[in-house]
């Protein structure tokens, strides 16, 4: 009998965070000193935004540039200047002590977007999503349940998760799980 | 009897009826019922069986502590065992079934052990099953595995879903009572961010029932107030039936909230497990009232003072018509009170101290009740319920005195702080001699990263015994808390609390303290296990002196409730009996969680589709849809072979195997690990991390290279490519890839910190595959777009290119000892190039290969694969790969590990061939016999099979082992005997490892 019961949830659709999974992201790994003057450079021409603070991410359009740990930056572009984009990088940063990858094609890109998406967030990773930890302008590299995972917000309701493409399918599942109705916390 | 009064009940809706099952019976309780309230109020007094003795049990108390009233709950995929009626909210339609009786609840058979109890003595599991040793698991065990246990085991799989949430707050508030909330707003008040968790469905703990009065007011308005005054703050969030589980290092803390339990079925999550990152903790987690030691102190209607004014005062049952209170303290005069004043009868307040003078006492008094002071319980009568009980003088050996007759017995030995949490993280504890309990000592408390206190307790849990101190002392926590968080505490005035002037208590262990032996071995100290004074005394005489020891030998405070209730009061019989002080027999030591959490919460998200993350290469879905038969490598799935229909497994691998030699073969090596290391000291730095030069390798070269660890054993293999002046492309093994990143990081940036070299893990970036067999070249011609002819790509050499239109970086290597190219594409356009090579292959005889075929291919070649040769403990020289050990370096990692005496030494196990003579296949693993036996009279052993396999293409079995001077006895034959019980002994033919192409003729076209 108690498993017929059923209580109203407290869903409400405007409430509902949306999953979906992107298209291919172009994503460049950059390793060098970042306070060299030809990177900064390089980059403003690239991308078109400062070399980011640590923990903090640059974003223009479809652009940006993701501080990734003290001589690592990500460079986010179209996925389809990837490959030209990284020549160009290696090009302006030669003399110098570098590693520049193409890994645009070895991630996974997500974006959700709803009033609740910290939340969605914060069942999964351990990093402080919180408005006083986290927000529009900051990345965390973290994890997310069992797999690595980076992310940032573009704005106050809307988050970008990244991923190894291996894990793809894990992830939008975990994400929509997450997501479920019924779930609300309403904690931040 | 127990039954539901006409009127009372604060936590009722009277209004809203919930029908539920006990045992299959119909019962009715009210909205705001617990399970156990809802039982005493339909008068089932007897709700299980106890552990050993399989002695009637009843509810005892009305809290997290209770040990007795654990049922079956729910059925089918909401079925959980062992849940306590007392933190069981009812709700329509609960189906509860009792524990540990068979057959029935009321006719039980193993309540036979109760009338041997005698011979079950503390010990007795140890002392009688000793001898022989396999009647232990034959016959004994099975016997007290079906006799003893609580419930049963879940069957169906869990029909709800779990989730965890992640938290950072800077004070975690534990415990919603009058300490919780009044910590809370002192805390939120300072501008911190507060986390309050509350383990009921109600705020304000105990302060109602006990009629305390804070800031002038009833508890009640003063809570809901306060309750109000925190919602209204921003920075503050309350969550109720959320138990604060653990406390961990560095301000880590577990909250178990229960979301779904009293609403099955309405598609929340069950349970959250609440993860919590807090700058600092504050336990108010409040007091559990002792049980009396007397003889008889287990029949069902002995219950907890306290809890007979919960169940009074909340839920409007009144527990028996005439209750009798025992007790050594005031707090119990309040039982007694509210008895009287709710109609019902109290014949006697039995008080254990000489004199009960004071304001409880009196008001007792001035309604009429009898006090008995210097007076306690010698024995209780009744079966299954309490009938009476016979009085007896404290101070004597328990010569009876009068009999009084009753249905209840209202018992009190004194509060107890809770001071579990505080405990976990090693806060330390003081005996307070004058309230006969420990508390936690505030200098001592658990530290963290910078050795500064993180906890913090508050109200009753630190020890504050009346509502003023309780008030007080929360606020001064809350406040303090928020200082050491980093706040600036408002300064306003504690509220002030009001309650009765109680009179000091008084310890009591044993009542009568006199009482002999036969009185004690009816006195219960742990419901749930069956312990009694007389079985903590037996183990003091016999040695266990340490109450660790104590505990394990006796049992005492095991199982769900972690003695809870008995732990005070076993470990003070116990420093009686050793003739020690109480704090130097000290505590056994509490641990995370407080009471059980699922374990549905712990895995959180993690089930079904989310158990574990599968890794899936960009070709993944065309090997599901094309009969693949995958195996897990790593955290990837790959497939081992591909099926047609109509044909196993073996057939699959078999028809690969010949394919790949005899016309093409295609297999997705997209999860080999690729490693871009780079920049003025990579040469250098791949020289330390290798074991043969890397640094020399000429541009658009690839050379094969071993990884070891600093010990000198193999870790990983693989081949690595000259990509230009300073960069090099190292290729690892399948669950490699993660792990030597790692490694190459961790020798980087913790030892040769100043070298300057930039690694990056590329291996998803690209879909890779091998292309192999005599037609390989003819397919990749047809396909166009660069030359891979032999002058112009060799063998060991790579190239980047266009093949088919699609960019590639294309290597000539071979792990299949056939011709075969490793083709590198972009991971985004690796199912089309895939696509690509199978329609323009079909007229070469084109065919994907799984695993096992490449396992058998580099088997036969003689190739060895790390985790089959290599376990952890093989050298490179052991496997013949001397020749990938370079004479000319310094060093590298392993070198010195290496030249150790035992690495050196001639007998170690040296890679070789095995044919078996008979053309069998030996077992993989199969360990080879010689002469003689070892000091533990086993047979001798002289090597084993690392890797064994059907070779379809010799049409017989290979294998490669290692064998003690194996490659100096070529030609011998030895032993490997079989385990399957046959008796039966395989002859393999010592051989040379490299069955297939010795010359390497094949792979060099």
């Amino acid at each position: 009998m108690s498993e017929t019961l059923s209580v109203p949830g407290q869903a409400s659709t405007a409430d509902r965070v949306t999953v979906s999974q992107s298209g291919p992201r172009g994503m460049i790994s950059v390793r060098c000193d970042l306070g060299g003057s030809k990177l900064a450079a390089a980059m403003s021409k690239l991308a078109g935004v400062d070399i980011p603070e640590p923990g903090g991410i640059n974003l223009k359009g479809p652009n940006g540039l993701a501080w990734m740990s003290p001589d690592e930056l990500l460079v986010l572009g179209s996925y389809e200047n990837a490959v030209t984009d990284a020549e160009t990088l290696r090009k302006a940063l030669h003399g110098t002590h570098h590693l520049v990858a193409n890994v645009s094609d070895a991630r996974a890109v997500f974006r959700l977007e709803g009033a609740l998406v910290r939340e969605v967030l914060a069942k999964l990773t351990p990093a402080d999503v919180s408005p006083a930890g986290f927000g529009p302008g900051q990345i965390r590299r973290s994890r997310l349940a069992q797999v690595a995972g980076a992310f940032w917000m573009p704005d106050a309701t809307t988050a970008e998760v990244v991923c190894f493409r291996s894990v793809g399918v894990y992830m939008l599942e975990l994400l929509t799980n997450a997501a479920r109705p019924g779930a609300e916390v309403r904690f931040f | 009897m127990s039954t539901r009064l006409s009127s009372g009940g604060r936590l009722l809706d009277r209004s809203r009826a919930v029908d539920f099952t006990f045992n299959g019976k119909r019962l009715r309780g009210f909205e705001g019922d617990t399970l156990a309230s809802a039982l005493l109020a339909n008068n089932q007094t007897l709700v299980g069986r106890s552990f050993k003795y399989h002695r009637p049990r009843g509810i005892v108390a009305s809290g997290a502590e209770e040990p007795n009233a654990l049922v079956n709950l729910s059925q089918g995929g909401r079925f959980e065992p062992n849940q306590r009626t007392t933190t069981t909210e009812l709700f329509q339609g609960l189906a509860a079934t009792s524990q540990n009786h068979w057959p029935s609840l009321e006719f039980d058979v193993g309540v036979l052990n109760n009338y041997v109890s005698r011979l079950l003595p503390a010990g007795f599991y140890y002392k009688t099953f000793m001898a022989p040793r396999a009647a232990w698991k034959h016959v004994f065990e099975p016997i007290i595995r079906h006799s003893a246990g609580l419930g049963k085991a879940p069957r169906d799989r869990d029909a709800d879903r779990y989730e965890h949430f992640n938290v950072h707050v800077d004070v975690l508030i534990v415990g919603g009572g009058v300490a919780g909330l009044q910590a809370a707003r002192a805390v939120g008040a300072a501008g911190a961010s507060v986390l309050l968790v509350e383990q009921t469905a109600h705020w304000g703990g105990r302060a109602p029932v006990d009629g305390a009065e804070i800031d002038g007011k009833p508890a009640v308005d003063w809570i809901n107030s306060a309750v109000q005054d925190l919602e209204s703050m921003d920075n503050v969030r309350l969550r109720r039936r959320c138990m604060g589980a653990g406390v961990y290092d560095h301000g880590y803390a577990l909250a178990y909230e229960r979301i779904a339990d009293h609403i099955p079925g309405n598609d929340q999550p069950r349970h959250r497990l609440w993860r919590i990152r807090a700058r600092q903790i504050v336990t108010a987690t409040g007091a559990i009232e002792r049980p009396l030691s007397f003889a008889g102190n287990d029949i069902p209607g002995v219950m907890l003072a306290s809890a007979v004014r919960d169940y009074l005062t909340n839920w409007g049952v009144s527990p028996g018509d005439r209750t009798v209170v025992v007790t050594n303290n005031d707090d119990a005069y309040r039982t007694a009170i509210a008895l009287k004043e709710a109609g019902l009868d109290v014949p006697v307040i039995l008080d254990a101290r000489p004199e009960a003078t004071g304001a409880l006492p009196d008001r007792a008094r001035a309604i009429g009740i009898r006090v008995a002071s210097g007076r306690g319980v010698a024995t209780v009568k009744g079966g299954r319920i309490v009938t009476g009980v016979t009085v007896c003088a404290q101070a004597g050996e328990g010569a009876p005195l009068e009999q009084i007759d009753c249905d209840a017995v209202a018992m009190s030995g004194g509060w107890s702080p809770v001071v579990h949490l505080w405990s976990h993280c090693a806060g330390k504890l003081n005996w307070d001699p004058a309230n006969a309990h420990f508390r936690p000592d505030p200098y001592r408390a658990p530290t963290n990263q910078s050795g500064e206190g993180f906890v913090k307790t508050a109200g009753i849990a630190s020890g504050a015994m009346s509502t003023a101190e309780v008030m007080e002392d929360a606020d001064a926590a809350g406040k303090a808390a928020a200082k050491a968080a980093g706040f600036t505490a408002k300064r306003t005035a504690a509220p002030k609390g009001n309650s009765e002037v109680e009179q000091p208590m008084a310890p009591v262990w044993v009542m009568p303290q006199g009482a002999g032996i036969r009185k004690r071995m009816k006195m219960w100290l742990d419901y749930q296990n069956d312990v009694k004074v007389s079985d903590v005394q037996l183990a003091a005489r016999e040695g266990f002196e340490s109450v660790e020891h104590a505990k394990r030998y006796t049992t005492l405070g095991m199982a769900t409730d972690q003695g809870k209730l008995s732990n005070i009061n076993g470990l003070a019989v116990l420093s009686q009996s050793l003739n020690a002080d109480i704090p130097q027999v000290g505590t056994t030591t509490f641990r995370p969680p407080y009471t059980p959490i699922s374990m549905g919460s712990i895995g959180g998200e993690a089930r079904g589709a989310l158990f574990q993350p599968v890794r899936q290469t960009p070709i993944h879905d065309w090997h599901s849809a094309n009969g693949a038969y995958f195996e897990p490598v790593g955290q990837w799935r790959r497939p081992y072979c591909y099926q047609r229909t109509g044909e196993s497994v073996e057939q699959a691998v078999h028809r690969e195997v010949k394919n790949a030699r005899q016309a093409i073969g295609v297999l997705d090596a997209s999860t080999l690990g690729k490693i871009i290391v780079k920049g003025p000291d990579a040469g250098k730095f791949l020289d330390m991390l290798y074991t043969n030069m890397m640094s020399n390798l000429a541009i658009g070269k690839c050379r094969y290279g071993l990884m070891c660890s600093e010990n000198g054993f193999l870790i990983d293999d693989g081949v690595v490519a000259r990509l230009d002046d300073d960069t090099w492309l190292c290729h690892t093994t399948t669950g490699g890839a993660e792990r030597i990143h790692g490694w190459m990081e961790d020798w980087l940036q913790c030892e040769w910190w100043d070298w300057q070299v930039y690694t990056a893990n590329v291996t998803e970036q690209f879909a890779q595959i091998a292309v192999v067999g005599p037609n390989a070249r003819k397919l990749l011609e047809k396909l166009g777009g660069m030359d891979v002819s032999k002058p112009t790509l060799p063998f060991m050499q790579w190239a980047d290119g266009t093949i088919g239109g699609f960019d590639a970086r294309v290597f000539r290597i071979s792990f299949s000892g056939e011709l075969s190219f490793e083709i590198a594409v972009p991971a985004e356009q690796g199912a089309a190039f895939w696509d690509a090579l199978v329609a323009a292959g079909e007229e070469f005889g084109l065919m994907p290969y799984g695993t096992e075929c490449l396992h058998v291919l580099r088997a036969e070649k003689g190739f060895i694969m790390i985790g089959d040769e290599t376990d952890g403990t093989i050298i490179p020289h052991d496997l013949g790969l001397g020749w990938a050990i370079s004479k000319k370096k310094a060093d590298y990692l392993g070198k010195r590990a290496q030249e150790r005496s035992h690495m050196t030494d001639s007998a170690r196990w040296k890679l070789v061939g095995l044919e078996t003579l008979d053309g069998s296949v030996i077992p993989d693993g199969a360990y080879a016999v010689g002469v003689g036996q070892n000091a533990n009279g086993q047979r001798n052993t002289i090597g084993r099979v690392t890797s064994s396999y059907f070779s379809p293409t010799l049409g017989r079995g290979i294998a490669m082992g290692l064998v003690e001077h194996g490659p100096d006895r070529i030609g011998e034959t030895i032993d490997f005997p079989t385990i399957d019980g046959t008796g039966t002994v395989i002859k393999a033919k010592i051989v040379d490892p490299v069955f297939y192409d010795k010359a390497g003729e094949k792979q060099d076209v």
